[in-house]
C-alpha cells in the first residue's frame, strides 16, 4: 500500500515536471527509460529466480495446485476481453495486455508503456493498482460469494505478497501455499504474456 | 524479445544467488529505485503531451472498467473450479 502511494507520487511528479516544462529541452529524446527498463527486468528476474517457494511447493504439492493460476489467467483474459467493448479506445489487444498484468502494476505499466505506448502504460498502471486495491478490501466478500479460490484468482500476481495476509485471513492458512504459488506463477508469466499479446 | 532476455538472465542469476540474502536485498532496492525512475519518466512523457493530460480522467475510468472485467472474470472461473471439486481435492491432500 505504501509502495503504491510512492509510485503514484512518482507518476504525478513526472506529469507535473513534464507539463510545466521543468526538465531541459530534448530530455525525452535521450530516452533514459530503455536502459532503466532493461535493468528493472534483470533485477526483477533475480527476485523471481531467487524465490524458492515455488520449487518447494512443486516437491510437496500435486499439479492440481496449478488450477489456481490457470483460472486466474483464463478468467482475467475472458473478463477483460468482454469488457473491452466498453473501452473502444483501448481495443481488444490493449485490454488483454492490461489484464495480463494480473495486478503486477509496477512491471506491467513500464513494460506496456514501452511496447504499447504511454497512454496504455498509464491505463495499465491504474488498472493493475485498482486490482490490488479491490482485492485488498474486497477479499472477505469475494470469498463469501465466489468461494475460497476467488480472492487468490482476483489477487493475481499480488497473491504471493501484498494481498497474501488478507487472503489467508479470509480463506484460511491452508490456502497460503496455493496463494503463493499462484502469485509466483503469475508474476513470472505476466511479462511473457504482455509481450506476446503486444507483439 | 530483448526485454525477455534480461528477465531470463535475471532469473538465472537469481537462482544461483538464491542463498545470498544481502545480494538479493541490494537487487530489491535497486529494482525499487529503477521502478520509481521509470514511473517518473512515464509521467514526464505523459505530462509533455497536453492532449494526454486532458484525457487522464478518461484513462482512469477505462482502467477501472478493465480492472472490474479482470476481477469478475477471474472470480467467476475460480468459482467454477471450486465447485468442480478443487476445494474438496485440497481438503483430502
Amino acid at each position: 500500500m505504501k509502495n503504491s502511494l510512492i509510485i503514484l507520487a512518482c507518476l504525478v511528479a513526472g506529469i507535473l515536471a513534464g507539463s510545466l516544462g521543468w526538465l531541459p529541452r530534448g530530455f525525452l529524446d535521450l530516452n533514459p527509460t530503455a536502459y532503466a527498463l532493461d535493468a528493472l527486468l534483470f533485477l526483477i528476474g533475480i527476485e523471481i529466480g531467487a524465490d524458492t517457494r515455488v520449487w518447494q511447493a512443486a516437491r510437496t504439492q500435486s499439479v492440481g495446485i496449478l488450477l489456481a493460476p490457470l483460472s486466474a489467467i483464463l478468467g482475467t483474459l475472458l473478463g477483460v476481453a468482454l469488457f473491452s467493448v466498453f473501452v473502444p479506445g483501448v481495443g481488444l489487444r490493449g485490454s488483454l495486455a492490461v489484464g495480463a498484468g494480473f495486478g503486477y502494476y509496477s512491471l506491467a505499466s513500464v513494460l506496456i508503456a514501452h511496447i504499447g505506448g504511454k497512454t496504455l502504460g498509464v491505463i495499465a498502471l491504474l488498472a493493475n493498482m485498482a486490482r490490488e486495491f479491490i482485492t485488498l478490501i474486497g477479499t472477505p466478500l469475494l470469498a463469501r460469494y465466489f468461494g475460497r479460490l476467488a480472492p487468490i484468482a482476483s489477487g493475481g500476481a499480488t497473491s504471493m505478497d501484498t494481498t497474501l495476509p488478507v487472503i489467508t485471513r479470509s480463506v484460511g492458512t491452508d490456502y497460503a501455499v496455493i496463494s503463493v504459488v499462484n502469485g509466483v506463477v503469475l508474476t513470472a508469466l505476466a511479462p511473457l504474456l504482455i509481450t506476446a499479446i503486444l507483439r | 524479445m530483448r526485454i525477455l532476455l534480461f528477465l531470463a538472465a535475471g532469473m538465472f542469476v537469481g537462482y544461483l544467488l538464491r542463498s545470498r540474502k544481502n545480494v538479493l536485498a541490494t537487487a530489491r532496492t535497486a529494482a525499487t529505485w529503477s521502478l520509481y525512475l521509470l514511473i517518473f519518466f512515464l509521467g514526464v512523457s505523459v505530462g509533455a503531451n497536453p492532449a494526454v493530460v486532458r484525457g487522464l480522467g478518461r484513462l482512469g475510468i477505462q482502467a477501472l472498467i478493465l480492472s472490474a472485467g479482470g476481477i469478475l472474470g477471474s472470480v467467476l472461473v475460480a468459482r467454477l473450479v471450486s465447485r468442480a471439486g478443487f476445494d474438496r481435492a485440497r481438503h483430502e491432500e
